[in-house]
């Protein structure tokens, strides 16, 4: 095909041109030659194209998103907020820390090592992009039933692709969630998260400033790969019978990534960049827009000066390409030298591929020929916004109105099969068949991480200071009642933050769903947004960023409703945190707040068929009441343990409790039965010293406090039931490896 | 008395290398594997990670890095030298260690809690322990399984050049659990699991690895 340039376009206006394949509407595509005043050329197709998709644009979900803006708490934490690569707190001591959450979950499930592996790597270069060493990643997934035959195809594969790119970049993997529901098999959720730690000063932002500067590319050549990454796969619904859609994943190398944040650490580290951004989704033409709409002029960009891994490569193909591992950044002409000799020292492909204009146009040559020129911000930030219809779906008032009464286990033996029953299905199984599959060690700071109820990091060997992060979703409870879902799992990540004593300071979230086409997807998702919104603003909390995934749908049937919330907390001295469980005997168990009876969406109801009924009304105040006596109870050092008590309830957290360093208890419970399941929001199990009961009870105030009994002995005993250590772990240890071994 | 600590690109364990080798008392100093310069240090440790991202074998690129002709010439001389995980596959793939690293026997990247019984403690890196010693350390790799040749096996065994050997299930497929190995001199020791990672309770699983750090500081002063 001959080359596709400006004056072509403007000559051949009636050109028929391919914008439905590349997944653009219609009435998009005449937005964009009203925008021109002309049609595209080809490669200014490609980008808007790539640029305009659900992916990149946030098209649906824009108009709800707004209100993670409006409802904003003023917080002096927060030093770059929405809109950034990631969103950068204060966490004191001179020190930023950036997190985020990504899904990668189409490319996952066409190719899951590959899909997972780069899921990591772009997300640890959003990180990077802000200036930080990137210091730990979390991978919260979510897979179709554990023996469904696609999942032993998918899981292995996912869970060797974080490992192998994550383990390989030097990052410790410090958690992550892993659940099984059906609506996940052909629609699995890979979303991952990246910390990042700099001081202040460090900070960089994507904008390409001061007209004669340098446009840098750097890292790896551009290949082939991911072409229309974000417009075909994160954009559409998968047919049952679709063909295959493989070449639009793309192929990670994280040697390439590792050498790459290096070098970029120490170029940031002379500050030898004006602005800078990393080549994720819609690769050079995200990059290159961006950059040029965060700065005040234009920029010029000769696109054959990009290296590229294969020759043949059409402009069009360059534009789009997600290859990954590069860079992007935008240099003064004083400082090329030094950034060059950087480049060379790590053996990092680097070329000068353009520079900043002070006109308004972003304009992009091949050979010499102008085969771009726009306005960047409509590319990058004046995409099309859609307030899409939505509707209440018609399930809602039929499930909500379910009764969920579960037969609840009576007999001592009963209540043993329970028991174990829960420890081993795998939602609530151990998972160190997963997490052995990490790094959890390198960079030698890691103080926590799985089993533990959040990750927690060192970031000053000297103060102490540390970071802890905990992602948490119940989809269960978002499909009963997404706004009431997704106040629920702001506060149990919370909850996972302070239960170790560290202070919640920053939300950030990934929010999965199904196609925004369909009203009633539509409906859970603004919802979960007004849900989350309302809950920040209540608990004071700001929302730094996040990432939506839509059209997690395979045909007509949608995911539940599945927003993944990560919550960062501070700790002032790692060295006192609360562990999640007890090394010794003789210590007392208690359990904080309030349990009722209702098993609507928990574990054992959907282990018995059923998911309607009445989710639980997030109680913010009294969560927030509950995470004051938390860091009380560290910073007093009341507490030995605490454990959060969620999916799985009562059961589950003795279970892990005992088991982490095989010191038993002995429980007295009034309704063994009810009380071991349910799942009542708000509670956690505490272990301290006898002499410091008279302290809790003081610290608590008015929040309940119920004895539950003593630590020690070889077994888990409840009542008149005992079970030794040795059963339970057994029950516990083998599921994963019986399913994946 | 200066540990040096080499960085090739890809390697991730360089920084907790350098922190337990300050921690034991030693001034910890950085090197980098393009510069043929080993700017004064007594001993030298080759640390863990994915050195040229493992690309052809593990090491394989590696032991032709500028530095190591430095380090393999001092090391045949008496020099300390200590290969950690990667750092291990480099000192086979030089061949001041025999046999090779290979992938794990259940194909998966292994990182778990370790306990690991020390049967030398003459060498250079682990004379602060004591002989049958147990002690716990991370491992953590995808290619850790040692193999070598009969004779070589017999030879390590009679020689008493097992270092370390792995307590409990064989973690890896290790031929007779072998966990580190040294030479017949006992200033090279090779050695899977992480010790770097094991230097304080607080970010591991133990403090035990901190002796073979202690160990080569003393092995200096001597």
């Amino acid at each position: 095909m001959a080359l596709d340039t400006v004056a072509l376009a403007t000559n051949n206006p009636d050109t028929p041109q391919p914008f439905a394949e590349l997944g653009l509407k219609s009435d998009e595509y005449a937005r964009i030659k009203e925008i021109l005043g002309r049609r595209p050329t080809s490669s200014e197709l490609a980008m808007y194209s790539v640029m305009w998709s659900e992916h990149c644009s946030y098209k649906s979900s824009k108009v709800h998103l707004k209100q993670f803006g409006d409802k904003a708490v003023k917080s002096d934490a927060l030093l770059v907020g929405i809109g950034e690569n990631a969103g950068v707190v204060d966490v004191g001591q001179g020190y930023a820390v950036t997190f985020k959450v990504e899904s990668h979950n189409h490319p996952s499930f066409i190719e899951p090592y590959q899909g997972a592996a780069t899921g990591v790597g772009g997300i640890v270069r959003d990180i990077l992009t802000m200036g930080a060493r990137p210091i730990a990643v979390m991978d919260p997934l979510r897979f179709g039933p554990a023996d469904a035959p696609d999942t032993r195809r998918v899981l292995p594969g996912v869970i060797a692709g974080v490992g192998g790119y994550g383990n390989c970049l030097g990052l410790p993997n410090i958690g992550g969630e892993v659940v099984f529901d059906e609506t996940y098999l052909g629609n699995p959720l890979v979303n991952a998260l990246c910390v990042g730690v700099m001081k202040h000063s460090d900070i960089k932002l994507a904008k390409a400033a001061g007209a004669g500067n340098l446009v840098v590319l750097y890292g790896a050549k551009t290949g082939g790969d991911g072409i229309g990454g974000v417009s075909v796969l994160a954009s559409e619904t998968f047919e049952a019978t679709g063909p295959a859609k493989r070449p639009a994943v793309q192929v990670g190398d994280p040697f390439v990534e590792k050498v790459l944040i290096e070098c970029s650490l120490e170029i940031f580290a002379e500050d030898l960049v004006v602005g800078i951004q990393d080549l994720g989704g819609a690769g050079l033409s995200c990059a290159t827009s961006e950059l040029a709409s965060g700065g005040s002029g234009g920029m010029k960009v000769e696109l054959d000066r990009v290296p590229l891994r294969d020759a043949t490569l059409s402009p069009e193909e360059i534009l789009m390409s997600e290859s990954q591992e590069r860079m992007c950044a935008i240099v003064e002409p004083s400082k090329i030298d030094r950034f060059l000799e950087i480049c060379k020292k790590w053996d990092v492909t680097v070329t000068v591929i353009g520079e900043v204009t002070d006109g308004d146009r972003l304009e992009i040559t091949w050979h010499g020929e102008i085969i771009v020129d726009v306005p960047p911000r409509t590319v990058a930030h004046e995409g099309p916004v859609y307030s899409r219809p939505l509707a209440e779906p018609a399930y809602i008032a039929r499930v909500n109105a379910e009764v969920i009464n579960p037969v609840i286990p009576q007999t001592a033996q009963e209540i043993k099969d329970a028991i174990l029953m829960m420890a081993a299905t795998p939602n609530l199984a151990d998972k160190s068949w997963v997490t052995n599959q990490y790094d959890r060690y390198v960079q030698g700071n890691t103080v926590q991480s799985q089993p533990d109820d959040s990750g927690m990091v060192r970031i000053d060997e000297k103060t102490h200071l540390g970071v802890a992060v905990a992602t948490d979703a119940n989809a269960n409870w978002s499909y009963l009642n997404p706004y009431e879902g997704a106040k629920l799992a702001l506060a149990e990540a919370s909850r996972n933050i302070a239960t170790a004593g560290a202070i919640p300071l920053a939300v950030t979230n990934c929010l999965n769903f199904g196609s925004p086409e369909d009203p009633g997807v539509m409906w859970q998702f603004a919802e979960t947004v007004r849900g989350l919104a309302d809950g920040c603003l209540e608990m004071g909390l700001p929302v730094t960023g996040g990432n939506v995934s839509f059209y997690n749908q395979t045909g007509g049937v949608a995911i539940l409703p599945t927003p993944v919330i990560g919550v960062l907390g501070v700790i002032d001295d790692v060295r006192t945190r609360t562990p999640m469980s007890f090394d010794r005997a003789g210590l007392e168990l208690y359990l904080i707040g309030a349990s009722d009876e209702n098993l609507s969406g928990s574990e054992w109801a959907y282990l018995h068929g059923m998911r309607g009924g009445q989710a639980p009304t997030a109680d913010l105040q009294r969560e927030m009441r509950l995470i004051k006596l938390l860091v009380k109870g560290r910073t007093e050092n009341i507490f030995t343990a605490a454990h959060d008590l969620s999916q799985g309830g009562l059961t589950a957290s003795l279970t892990e409790m005992v088991l982490r360093y095989n010191v038993g208890a002995r429980i007295t419970l009034a309704n063994p039965g009810i009380t071991l399941l349910v799942e009542t929001p708000g509670r956690v199990v505490v272990a301290v010293e006898a002499s410091k009961s008279a302290m809790l009870k003081e610290a608590a105030g008015d929040i309940p406090l119920t004895y539950l009994g003593t630590t020690g002995g070889d077994s888990l005993i409840i009542n008149d039931v005992e079970i030794s250590l040795t059963e339970l772990r057994t029950a516990h240890t083998s599921t994963f490896q019986k399913l994946f071994g | 008395m200066k540990v040096g600590v080499i960085t090739f690109p890809g390697t991730l364990d360089d920084r907790d290398a350098l922190r337990a080798a300050s921690v034991a008392g030693t001034t910890a100093i950085s090197l980098w594997h393009d510069e043929a310069d080993l700017k004064g240090v007594d001993a030298v440790i080759l640390p863990g990670g994915f050195s040229y991202g493992d690309y052809l074998r593990c090491g394989a690129i590696s032991r032709f890095a500028p530095v190591m002709t430095k380090v393999i010439d001092a090391a045949n001389g008496g020099m300390p030298l200590l290969g950690i995980c990667n750092g291990f596959q480099v000192l086979c793939e030089a061949h001041l260690l025999p046999g090779a690293l290979t992938r794990n026997k259940d194909l998966h990247f292994l990182c778990r809690d370790q306990k690991l019984v020390i049967e030398n403690n003459s060498t250079a890196w682990t004379s602060d322990y004591t002989k049958g010693q147990e002690i716990l350390i991370p491992l953590k790799n995808g290619e850790g399984s040692f193999q070598c040749d009969d004779h070589t096996l017999a030879q390590l065994e009679s020689e008493g050049r097992i270092v370390a050997r792995y307590v409990g299930e064989n973690p890896n497929g290790s031929r007779n659990l072998i966990a580190g190995i040294t030479n017949e001199r006992g200033n090279i020791v090779g050695l899977m699991p992480h010790p770097e990672h094991a230097i304080e309770t607080l970010t591991g699983p133990s403090s035990d690895g901190l002796g073979f750090f202690t160990s080569v500081l003393k092995a200096m002063v001597k």
